[in-house]
């Protein structure tokens, strides 16, 4: 469950920014997370919910936008999505690769008045 | 009104990890962050190391448990300075709490300290604590798809131990298919078949720790 402290840091984030904007109520959070993050959508949405409680988040919607973990392939350069527990070069079946995408984790903008 | 920010969430998490590197820095020691599953023998492993690099290197361990003080009690009796850590039901160590622990740690008198993070082989790969390496602990009771099906972890690593190697005969755990695709995954990984209990292939474990540590 680290979902719960993720949202904190968060949350600390966004209300910092909403006040030195002069933002009362926060409306949605958009929030870019990448695949290898290993954070489930169904327990951030919980985090959220639990710890916007009387806060100017309060009844804010959280929008997680996902992104797929996309690696190079060291050998033939193709770069592509792994497809279940492998790492394995979709084209090439070579094993040495580097993260492209997918390990990002940032709030992308918020929306309030 | 839309703010866009771009704010990386572990941002927080990294200046931290920083600061945390600093210290390390500036006491001379050498900061190991050991991540596994639970029961792969991080903490025994440690004891082995404490028994036989005791007297050479001056060793402490921060070890991060959900509740318990079990470990570090162990490791203290081994002859290591030790600090507890409880994240009561949190699945990884975070660069703060490290910091909270380094307090009580009298770092500038150590030579070598551990990280024993939380037994997961998912979270713990996330935060950055402000160590030197990462290393993976991984036992063969678990299976040699572990590195296939975990990567992050493994790619993270600076090396890793297999453990457990005196209950191979009793396990279908493929040394060559393990190693085959530990290789893969990160080239130039050091890699070490262990039996912390039994003390097999421990020597190249230690001359490892030896050496980075001199370097």
């Amino acid at each position: 469950m680290h979902e719960l402290s993720l949202i904190q840091n968060l949350l600390n984030i966004v209300m910092q920014s909403a006040s030195d904007n002069g933002i009362k109520k926060v409306s949605s959070v958009a929030l870019v997370v990448g695949e290898n993050y290993g954070v489930l959508p169904d327990a951030l949405d919980f985090a959220f919910h639990v710890l916007t409680q009387d806060t100017m988040c309060a009844g804010a919607a959280l929008v997680v936008q996902k992104k797929p973990l996309v690696l190079r392939c060291k050998e033939c350069l193709a770069e592509f999505s792994p497809q279940g527990a492998t790492c394995r070069c979709t084209y090439c079946q070579a094993f040495r690769t580097e993260v492209v995408s997918g390990r990002e984790l940032y709030i992308d903008y918020y929306e309030g008045e | 009104m839309k703010v866009v920010l771009g704010k990386d969430l572990l941002a927080a998490n990294e200046n931290k990890a920083a600061k945390n590197r600093e210290l390390f820095d500036q006491a001379g020691v050498l900061v190991v962050n050991l991540i596994s599953s639970p029961g792969s023998g991080k903490t025994t492993l440690l004891e082995k190391t404490a028994q036989f690099l005791g007297g050479d290197l001056k060793m402490g361990a921060i070890v991060g448990d959900l509740y318990t003080d079990r470990d570090a009690r162990r490791l203290s009796e081994a002859g290591m300075l030790t600090v507890q850590i409880n994240t009561e039901g949190v699945c990884h160590l975070d660069a703060k709490m490290v910091a909270r622990a380094l307090q009580e740690m009298p770092l500038t008198s150590m030579d070598l300290l551990f990280i024993e993070n939380v037994g997961n082989l998912v979270c713990p790969a996330a935060f950055d604590l402000g160590e030197h390496v990462k290393v993976a602990v991984l036992s063969v009771a678990e299976g040699t798809d572990k590195p296939a099906k975990y990567p992050g972890v493994f790619r993270e690593s600076g090396a890793v131990v297999i453990n457990k190697s005196d209950l191979l005969a009793y396990t279908d755990f493929n040394v060559k298919n393990c190693l085959a695709d530990l290789r893969e995954i990160k080239e130039n990984m050091a890699i070490f078949l262990t039996s912390a209990k039994t003390g097999e292939g421990i020597d190249q474990w230690y001359k490892w720790l030896r050496e980075l540590k001199e370097t």
